[in-house]
This record gives structure tokens, C-alpha cells and sequence, in this order.
């Protein structure tokens, strides 16, 4: 056991911890919100080891600060603390979708994962997920793509502020 | 000019693919769970995003491990770089994405002022 596996170990535990108490968490929603926070940034710090250093800091602050900060923000004005609490699991759905999930995981593990368990890293140059790098490509293989992505982002915008106002 | 930060490193990662892509299942596995058990809008949301970061670790773990085999070196270049732009792309559609869903399920409360997913039956045929 290499420290990098130590490392891995440590953060995976983490954010699978974090990921089944926002599941576990669900009837607090300001509880399983801040498990998701930590499940992102751990995330983060994944993606450092697996040397993508522009990704990781985007994934922290996109997700773990923008997105997360947009969850919150909406359970603070729904109030839903204040609510009666949701009664979970009356049909006994609950034993089923875990039965379901387990067998998805037996099945995506046993085709897919088993056969590249044995696959260790290749090298990867030293530019590899530098912002230098990253932002090359963007800009010129995928800048249409790029665009687009602009686009919709702007639509989102004007869309979401078309939902959320009372009246315009 | 590039910044020598010490996690870029050419060498070899000892850390196999196995174990990110088992991290990536599970996170998978979970969000789906929460999706189908959960009954408040917002946390089903939540599990839907757990869903798409694990999809994300997944293209980044294959991006940075290149499994196909006999690829030249600048084709091994060219795949690394593209798993990377997925996961741009995965997050600025899901920032959009979160915004949209968000201002429904705002519009939502607002109108039946209820917080339980398995009452919104309205469009059941």
C-alpha cells in the first residue's frame, strides 16, 4: 500500500460516506445539502490526483460553491423546515430500490470494472490538466461546442428567472 | 509558461482505475437510490447532481488512464484532453440545468404549496 492508495482510500471514504448520508440525511434537506457540499469537494481533491488541476478547482468552485450556495438558497425560501415532514418510505419501496441499486452495482461492476482492474496508470505529460493546456483545446477543437454551451447557459438564465418571478 | 505544480507529474500513478471507477459506481448507485426513495423535490435534485459527479470522476479517471490499446502518442493526447472536456461541458449544462430545475420547483411550491414528489400527479394519464 503506496501512499497515493492511502490518499485514494482516505478521500473515497470521504465522499461515499458523504454520498449515502445525502441519501441516509434526505428527510433534512439542509443536512443532506452540506453532506453534498463535502462529497464535492472531496471530489475535488480527487480530481487533483488524477492530475486534473483545472477541473479540480472548478469542480470546487462550480459545485461545491455556486451550485451547493444555489441548493441552499432555495431551501432557505421554501422554508421547508417548516413544513410537515414527508413521511418516507410507506410502501416499503425503499428494501426494493436499494435491492435494485445493488443489483445495478453487481452488474456494471462485474462486465466493466472487473476486466480494467488490472489497468494502472499510464504517463501523462506534465501539461497535462494545466489550464494552459485544458484551455487550447477549448478554444480551438471545441469551441463550437464552447459556444453553445455559452448559449444555453444564457437561456438558463432568462429561463429561471422567467420561472421564479411572480409576475412579470 | 507553466507553473510547476507538483501534482502534475509524468509519472505513473500507482493508484489503479478499478478503485476510481468503483468510487464512481457507488456515488452512481447511491444518487439513483436516493432518486427512486426520496420524496422531496429538492433532495431528489440533490441525488440527480451526486449522479452526474459521479459520471464526471468516471470520464476523468478514463481520460487520465488510456485504455486503448496500441493508440499512437498524440492520439493518447488527443483522448486525455477529450474525457477533460466532457467534464466541462457536464458541468456547465448542469449549472444550467440546476437553475432551471430550481426555478420549477420554486413555481412548483408556489402553486400547491406541498413538498411531496408522490402528490404531483397532475400530467398521470
Amino acid at each position: 500500500m503506496t501512499a497515493n492508495q492511502v490518499v485514494f482510500l482516505v478521500l473515497a471514504a470521504i465522499a461515499g460516506l458523504a454520498a449515502v448520508g445525502v441519501v441516509a440525511f434526505g428527510n433534512n434537506p439542509v443536512r443532506a445539502a452540506l453532506l453534498l457540499v463535502l462529497n464535492f469537494f472531496v471530489l475535488g481533491f480527487i480530481y487533483f490526483t488524477l492530475g486534473a488541476q483545472l477541473l479540480g478547482i472548478s469542480q470546487i468552485m462550480v459545485y461545491a460553491g455556486a451550485i451547493m450556495v444555489l441548493f441552499l438558497f432555495v431551501i432557505m425560501m421554501l422554508q421547508l423546515h417548516q413544513r410537515s415532514p414527508i413521511v418516507e418510505g410507506r410502501e416499503g419501496r425503499g428494501v426494493l430500490a436499494w435491492l435494485f441499486g445493488l443489483a445495478l452495482a453487481v452488474v456494471v461492476f462485474a462486465s466493466v470494472i472487473v476486466p480494467l482492474m488490472s489497468v494502472s496508470g499510464s504517463p501523462i505529460g506534465d501539461e497535462y490538466g494545466t489550464p494552459q493546456s485544458v484551455g487550447r483545446v477549448l478554444f480551438t477543437t471545441y469551441v463550437l461546442p464552447f459556444e453553445i454551451a455559452s448559449v444555453l447557459l444564457l437561456i438558463g438564465i432568462v429561463g429561471s428567472i422567467l420561472l421564479a418571478k411572480r409576475r412579470l | 509558461m507553466t507553473l510547476p505544480l507538483p501534482l502534475a507529474t509524468s509519472m505513473t500513478s500507482d493508484v489503479p482505475l478499478g478503485w476510481f471507477l468503483t468510487l464512481g459506481l457507488f456515488m452512481f448507485v447511491v444518487g439513483g437510490v436516493g432518486v427512486v426513495v426520496r420524496r422531496n423535490p429538492v433532495v431528489v435534485f440533490m441525488c440527480i447532481e451526486l449522479m452526474l459527479n459521479a459520471v464526471n470522476l468516471t470520464f476523468l479517471a478514463f481520460a487520465r488512464y488510456q485504455i486503448v490499446p496500441g493508440a499512437s502518442t498524440e492520439q493518447a493526447a488527443l483522448n486525455a484532453m477529450n474525457g477533460q472536456m466532457m467534464v466541462i461541458f457536464v458541468m456547465a449544462v448542469a449549472a444550467a440545468e440546476v437553475a432551471v430545475g430550481l426555478g420549477i420547483i420554486m413555481a412548483i411550491f408556489r402553486l400547491r404549496n406541498e413538498a411531496d414528489l408522490d402528490d404531483m400527479s397532475a400530467l398521470r394519464g
